[in-house]
């Protein structure tokens, strides 16, 4: 695979506070993409979150120490690459106001100069490297949900799409109201769980309208909402995150076709001897 | 909800409390999908087709911000304009000051009658319960408003009080209330009715009372943009009229209604321009009225233009298309905000005019997709406003003692805890999976998922299934493959 523009490129991943806890396989991917396409991952150890759920539940003070962290974890990276889209959103939009907010003049030039290298992991593969094949293969019918954070606030625009079309094998399907939300919201899922749940029933709704196998996105957070509904109807859709599908490759659709031959063959054992 | 009483930010319910009950309203919940997805439809098309709409905004945001901040300067032109052409400008402090400017202004016209022009801000201080208390009738001839007033009900959309009412029901209203059984439900059936309805009142009443879209401080003008023809009678047929009108009204000059009237009508009812577009200044002899007051509404207008992360909450031009782009709106319609003016711009706008005191749960009630934004005329970041509310909301219920009696306060603090050292957000997450495990149980394909969560989180699997913690953070994969070297665990799923 190529590099892409720029050449080798040491890269830093934030991977953020819940896909490290809750989809390390997102982390994986990222890693596996990357590396394929022959540039070097780094983990700073000291990472935790970007402080997107204090900010933006009104605990403003809270989320403040989460910024120097970042800047003294990241500051020395070429590029640093996060595979969700509302982080890159908050602190894009954030940080600068809360560091210019803590008076810290060092903080405040450390962040504006670390920022421009800060991107999300969809973004890094089109915009940065200027890449749209990056090696995939993933024979299934996929449907694409477009977070409104990187719809609207990371314009990422047809990126992803331009991302999937380029997986080989793959039947991509569009989602109707692509520009809706889902209802995630962070702390509004559960303060207006209600409501939340409303909007997320719509969603569902037009992801099995795709007939779908697989809706995706750049952010585990909605999909996890989205996963949640799907899951408790038993719809038997999944949902992945995009990195999962860009980082397949032939042999691993080879080891479940594989996986399922072996089933076939027990089956077939079984039923031979009792046929005997 | 009981939709006879006024809406009021005072004794409404929380947020998720009215949201429940509407979200029960199918009828309501299929009107309100529908209307606003047509709206939305129709302004898409004719914003499309304006190649410099981006440039409009830009340049509706800058006006809306000069103005604000030159807000006494021209409010004052204003006063010295409007006056010298023969109208009375009064200036009142709040609702009930306002309420009684009103009230005096109408009984002393000796008459019992009023006909009005829709207005959001006569609902703002809650005028016609005033005017009946001092045995005076207003009468709504907007076509919607009078649809709420037979109906007794409440408006729930900016620009389309009755956008929850379909025409079976408008039509039931109607045949009721306007004693005509035999009533067709064609849209031509029910402006009929409205009309016939309304013509003598147009003719007989002689006090008109208006809202108004624009104040221009350069001539002392008055503006008022609409689609039937009412408010156009309202304004010329009476001896007196009296407007009401937000401090946050006034533009400087003439010309600049060019820009606010190409922004209004595309982004509030998906028209090119409005049917009618009044512009009245002062008194005329022989034509018109010949006794016309303003009452200009500061209403806490005042105290949202201090907060300087919040001003520009008073951009707003009342458009209602944030209403119609919003997916909470979608779901619940105006009511479930309990204020006249309800869904994003309701959201910002009625903690404010209420001073944080009442409808504390109004800026959570967003899930911050910022469709509101995206299609705002005047670029209100309506988003960004909702957070600085929160983080008001936050340190109000949190001050002094507060914390220790506010669970998410709590889980906040713990959670900021853990962030800020790598070594216990690590040890946060051994003890989440151990403490997680007993929620947990094996579905069809053998993976773990917890389907019950205790306490505040149980909004979340009341519909929705969690997935349980994998067992391995990535932290922890990514250290374990670092010391086996990279051949021995690469970056290959499960």
């Amino acid at each position: 695979m190529e590099l892409g523009e720029g050449g080798h490129l040491r890269v830093a991943l934030f991977i953020t506070c819940y896909n490290d806890t809750l989809f390390p396989e997102t982390g994986k991917a990222v890693v596996r993409v990357l590396e394929r396409l022959g540039h070097t991952v780094e983990f700073p150890a000291g990472q935790t979150c970007c402080g997107q759920m204090h900010y933006n539940t009104g605990y403003q003070a809270l989320a403040a120490p989460l910024l120097p962290r970042f800047v003294e974890q990241f500051r020395e990276s070429e590029a640093v690459v996060v595979p969700s889209s509302s982080c890159v959103a908050m602190m894009r939009d954030h940080y600068p106001g809360m560091a210019r907010a803590s008076g810290d003049a060092k903080l405040l030039a450390e962040a504006e100069a670390l920022l421009p290298r800060v991107w999300e992991f969809s973004e890094f593969l089109t915009r940065r490297l200027g890449l749209a094949d990056v090696g995939a293969y993933y024979p299934h019918r996929v449907t694409y949900h477009a977070s409104c954070h990187g719809l609207r606030m990371l314009g990422l625009g047809d990126g992803p799409m331009r991302l999937l079309r380029a997986v080989r094998g793959i039947e991509l399907v569009e989602l109707a109201g692509l520009e809706q939300c889902c209802g995630f919201g962070g702390t509004f899922a559960v303060k207006n769980a209600e409501v939340s749940s409303a909007m997320l029933a719509e969603k569902v709704t037009a992801v099995l309208n795709t007939k779908a196998e697989v809706c995706t996105a750049c952010d585990n957070s909605c999909l996890m909402h989205v996963e949640g509904a799907l899951h408790r109807q038993r719809t038997g859709v999944r949902t992945l995150h995009l990195a999962e599908i860009l980082a397949s490759e032939e042999a691993d659709a080879l080891d479940r076709r594989q996986g399922s031959n072996v089933l076939v063959d027990v089956l077939g054992n079984v039923l031979g001897k009792e046929g005997a | 909800m009981s939709l006879g009483s006024a809406l009021d930010p005072k004794t409404a319910p929380t947020f998720p409390m009215a949201a429940r009950t509407s979200l029960g309203d199918m009828l309501l919940r299929k009107n309100v999908r529908h209307a606003t997805e047509v709206i939305q439809a129709k302004r898409g098309r004719v914003v499309a087709e304006m190649p410099d709409w981006e440039a409009l905004r830009e340049a509706g945001r800058a006006l809306r911000a000069h103005t604000l901040a030159h807000l006494d300067v021209y409010l004052e032109q204003f006063e010295r304009n409007c006056t010298a052409a023969g109208g009375v400008v009064h200036w009142a402090r709040d609702a009930e000051e306002a309420r009684r400017i009103v009230v005096d202004l109408v009984k002393a016209t000796g008459t019992r009658e009023a006909i009005k022009i829709k207005s959001m801000t006569t609902e703002e201080i809650q005028l016609n319960p005033a005017l009946e208390a001092a045995g005076v009738h207003a009468y709504e001839t907007d076509l919607a408003e009078l649809i709420l007033q037979l109906g007794e009900e409440q408006p729930s959309h900016i620009v389309v009080p009755a956008l929850h009412k379909n025409r079976q029901q408008v039509r039931e209203i109607f045949r009721r209330e306007m004693q005509l059984p035999e009533l067709g439900e064609t849209p031509q059936d029910l402006a009929d009715a409205a009309r016939r309805f309304l013509r003598d009142k147009f003719l007989r009443v002689r006090t008109g009372v208006s809202g108004a879209n624009f104040l221009i401080a350069e001539t002392g003008g008055v503006v008022v943009v609409e689609s039937e023809g009412n408010g156009r009678m309202c304004l010329t047929l009476p001896e007196t009229l009296i407007t009401v009108a937000g401090i946050d009204k006034v533009v400087p000059r003439y010309r600049d209604l060019e820009v606010l009237l190409q922004l209004l009508p595309r982004s509030a009812t998906g028209e090119r321009m409005n049917p009618y577009n009044s512009i009245w200044t002062g008194v005329h002899a022989g034509d018109g009225p010949q006794s016309f007051h303003v009452v200009l509404l500061d209403n806490a207008r005042t105290e949202v233009l201090a907060d300087e992360a919040a001003r520009e909450t008073l951009h707003c031009i009342r458009c209602g298309a944030c209403q119609n782009a919003c997916p909470v709106y979608r779901q619940t319609g105006g009511h479930a905000y309990g204020s006249v003016y309800a869904g994003p711009i309701g959201a910002i706008l009625t903690p404010q005019l209420e001073r944080m005191d009442h409808a504390q749960s109004l800026p959570y009630a967003s899930s911050l997709c910022g469709a509101c934004y995206e299609v705002c005329p005047v670029k209100i970041n309506i988003p960004e406003v909702l957070i600085h509310l929160r983080n008001k909301v936050v340190r109000r219920e949190t001050a002094g003692m507060g914390v220790l009696t506010h669970p998410e306060a709590w889980a906040m603090e713990l959670a900021g805890a853990i962030f800020r050292s790598e070594r216990r957000f690590r040890a946060a997450q051994r003890l989440g999976r151990m403490a997680g495990r007993p929620l947990e149980s094996k579905d069809g394909n053998g993976e773990r998922w917890v389907g019950w969560l205790p306490g505040m989180l149980g909004g979340w699997t009341r519909v929705r299934d969690l997935k349980a913690m994998p067992k391995e953070s990535f932290r922890e994969w990514f250290a374990r493959r670092d010391t086996n070297g990279k051949a021995a665990g690469d970056g290959r799923q499960g």
